[in-house]
């Protein structure tokens, strides 16, 4: 047992080389892109991993960028609309899943576990046709009802794990002394309830954000197409060439926020990532 | 007056009555209560399962009327019914067959890497004696990083002369140096996400039983083979079932890495082809369903190893 407990030098330095292991692992790639989009045109290929200059060009340059801004403008808009009608629609089929008691509870469960596994490519040929049909093609709406219905299911699954953990016992105590259900739903669940629809929302956010094969398959111009997809379509000076410089710099700008919310939040998205699918 | 009655056995009768009278009424109240929490759940659910079932049920079985058709948006005119033609003309296509064996080969390939990085990860970050936090912080990197981004990451490091990795090699342009560094990319963002899931099961691995297994003279690499990965056994099936899945499902980092060129297109970059550049819906859906098709068959084949531990199935029973 000694031998599980000691901290010895040795120990140190072997769980320490693991550490390093692992952030040299996750940070690389994004110091990489950091780097490519601060280097000013004269070094850019240069092949070095570090910049030897540091220049705000391509930051300034994509921001002159009228497709660029008009994506981050869509990818907010779109992506912060689909997860509130998500956590709304999620919330309620969630609360029923965790909390009562009703026939098609377990079909419930099992269609958002269908829908979690659907590919969605095999949605794009028909819901390009019917969205042409309808209108929606290249439009918000038509992006945000393919986001909404596949974060439902992340929704479900999480709030339903989050919710199950809830000590239900505490409302009924409140209402026996004297609090009526609204003041019990607001002072004692909603206060409960809440860490958990918080955290939803980041993973659920994260999902529509990172979303690039509806975003290319159901638009076509700036007016609805979002940062990823916009990405892939950036053109340099010819055709084939594509624009290093302002890519890093877009693609920078897009993960900075996601990233900080991540790092910030980190215990609780740990705990909403995993409890959908193993406490199932 | 009714509650003066005249002999002993009046009145047990009436209290017998009673008792039922409030037993009826108590059963009425809680069937009641069963009615409406029935009602309740059904309509806090409708919303969230009548999207979810309009937007991928109605276009499935679109997407399969189309694929029993000719439907190319070039030739409107030429549209009809023409069977299983589509179907014939996929499945005896190299094209797409070449598109499947690509698709199995990076879904085998990372899903393999990703179990064993990601146990590797799950144990660092659950085991290591300093800056856990800082490990774990670390580690959720990759997954809050866009597809698209970290593609473009690994394509600009891969490119000849501009890339810190590539020097004056141009990997991308050979097919299976490009399939390597899909697989790559694939496994940097989603290794995180599987060590996740590990180490949740890793949570339930009690410590009294290694250190028990410690003292009876079991190895490091025992206590984990003969206690460890069997008490596991549900989260690794989970995991790997979320990764196999998505994995098959793999489009951004393709689209990004290499756009299908040299043969590194997978089922869903044929099938977007089809779609945007072909403009042949008839083709596209015959795909999305032979696609759906595939996926069902994993998933069933998955959900069958789980037996009772698939997510989700047993919720009443579990808990």
């Amino acid at each position: 047992m000694a031998n599980m407990t000691a901290v010895t030098p040795q120990r140190r330095l072997s769980w320490g080389t693991a550490n390093l292991i692992v952030l040299v692992y996750a940070f690389v790639p994004v110091i990489w892109i950091i780097s490519l989009s601060v280097k000013s045109a004269g070094t850019l290929n240069d092949g070095k991993f570090w910049p030897r200059d540091i220049a705000w060009t391509n930051y300034t340059a994509i921001f002159k960028n009228n497709d660029f801004v008009r994506a981050l403008i869509n990818s907010i808009g779109i992506c912060l609309i689909s997860t509130a009608v998500a956590l709304v629609f999620g919330t309620m089929a969630a609360y029923a899943i965790a909390r009562l008691d009703f026939p098609g509870k377990r079909l419930m469960v099992g269609v958002s576990l269908l829908i979690a596994m659907f590919p969605q490519i095999a949605l794009v040929t028909p819901l390009f046709k019917i969205e042409t049909t309808l209108g929606l093609f290249d439009t918000w709406l038509g992006l945000i009802i393919p986001y909404i219905t596949f974060a439902l299911p992340l929704a479900i699954y999480t709030l339903s794990a989050f919710f199950r953990e809830i000590p239900w016992e505490l409302e009924k105590a409140a209402k026996m002394d004297g609090a009526t259900p609204f003041q019990a739903f607001r002072r004692v669940v909603a206060p409960l309830a809440m860490p958990g629809v918080f955290t939803t929302a980041i993973l659920v956010f994260i999902a529509c954000w990172n979303d690039f094969l509806f975003a290319v398959s159901l638009t076509s111009t700036s007016n609805a197409r979002t940062v990823p997809a916009a990405l892939s379509y950036f053109t340099g000076a010819t055709t084939f060439e594509k624009p290093t410089g302002p890519i890093a710099a877009a693609a920078v700008i897009i993960t900075i926020p996601v990233l900080l919310v991540v790092l910030l939040f980190q215990r609780r998205i740990v705990a909403g990532l995993t409890s959908g699918a193993v406490k199932g | 007056m009714t509650t003066t009655p005249t002999t002993p056995i009046a009145a047990e009768q009436e209290r017998d009555a009673l008792a039922d009278e409030g037993l009826r009424i108590a059963q009425q109240r809680h069937s009641e209560g069963k009615k409406a929490e029935r009602r309740l759940g059904l309509m806090l659910c409708a919303p969230a399962a009548t999207i979810m079932l309009a937007v991928t049920g109605y276009p499935i079985l679109y997407a399969f009327w189309l694929s029993l058709n000719r439907a190319d948006l070039r030739t409107p005119d030429a549209n009809k019914f023409i069977g299983i033609d589509n179907y014939v003309t996929v499945l005896s296509s190299p094209i797409w067959w070449r598109a499947v064996w690509v698709t199995v080969i990076i879904t085998v390939v990372s899903a393999a890497f990703e179990l064993v990085l990601g146990m590797a990860l799950a144990l660092v970050m659950h085991r290591t004696i300093f800056g856990r936090g800082l490990v774990r912080t670390s580690a959720l990197v990759p997954y809050a990083i866009v597809t698209v981004v970290a593609a473009f990451s690994w394509r600009f490091a891969w490119t000849q002369s501009l890339g810190y990795l590539a020097g004056n090699s141009a990997p991308l342009t050979g097919k299976w140096s490009s399939i390597s560094i899909i697989i790559l990319a694939e496994i940097w963002k989603t290794v995180p996400f599987m060590a996740l899931l590990l180490m949740a099961g890793l949570a339930l691995v009690p410590d009294d039983l290694l250190k028990a297994a410690s003292m009876d003279g079991a190895s490091l690499w025992q206590r984990f083979y003969r206690i460890t990965l069997p008490l596991m056994k549900p989260a690794i099936l989970v995991a790997l079932l979320f990764r196999t899945l998505d994995a098959f499902r793999i489009f951004d980092n393709i689209f990004v890495l290499t756009n299908g060129a040299n043969e590194t297109g997978s089922v869903s970059i044929v099938a977007y082809d089809n779609l945007i550049k072909g403009l042949n819906l008839g083709i596209g859906s015959t795909m999305a369903i032979l696609i759906f098709i595939m996926i069902a068959i994993i998933a069933f084949i998955f959900i069958k190893l789980f037996g009772a531990a698939a997510p989700g199935a047993p919720q009443e029973g579990r808990r």
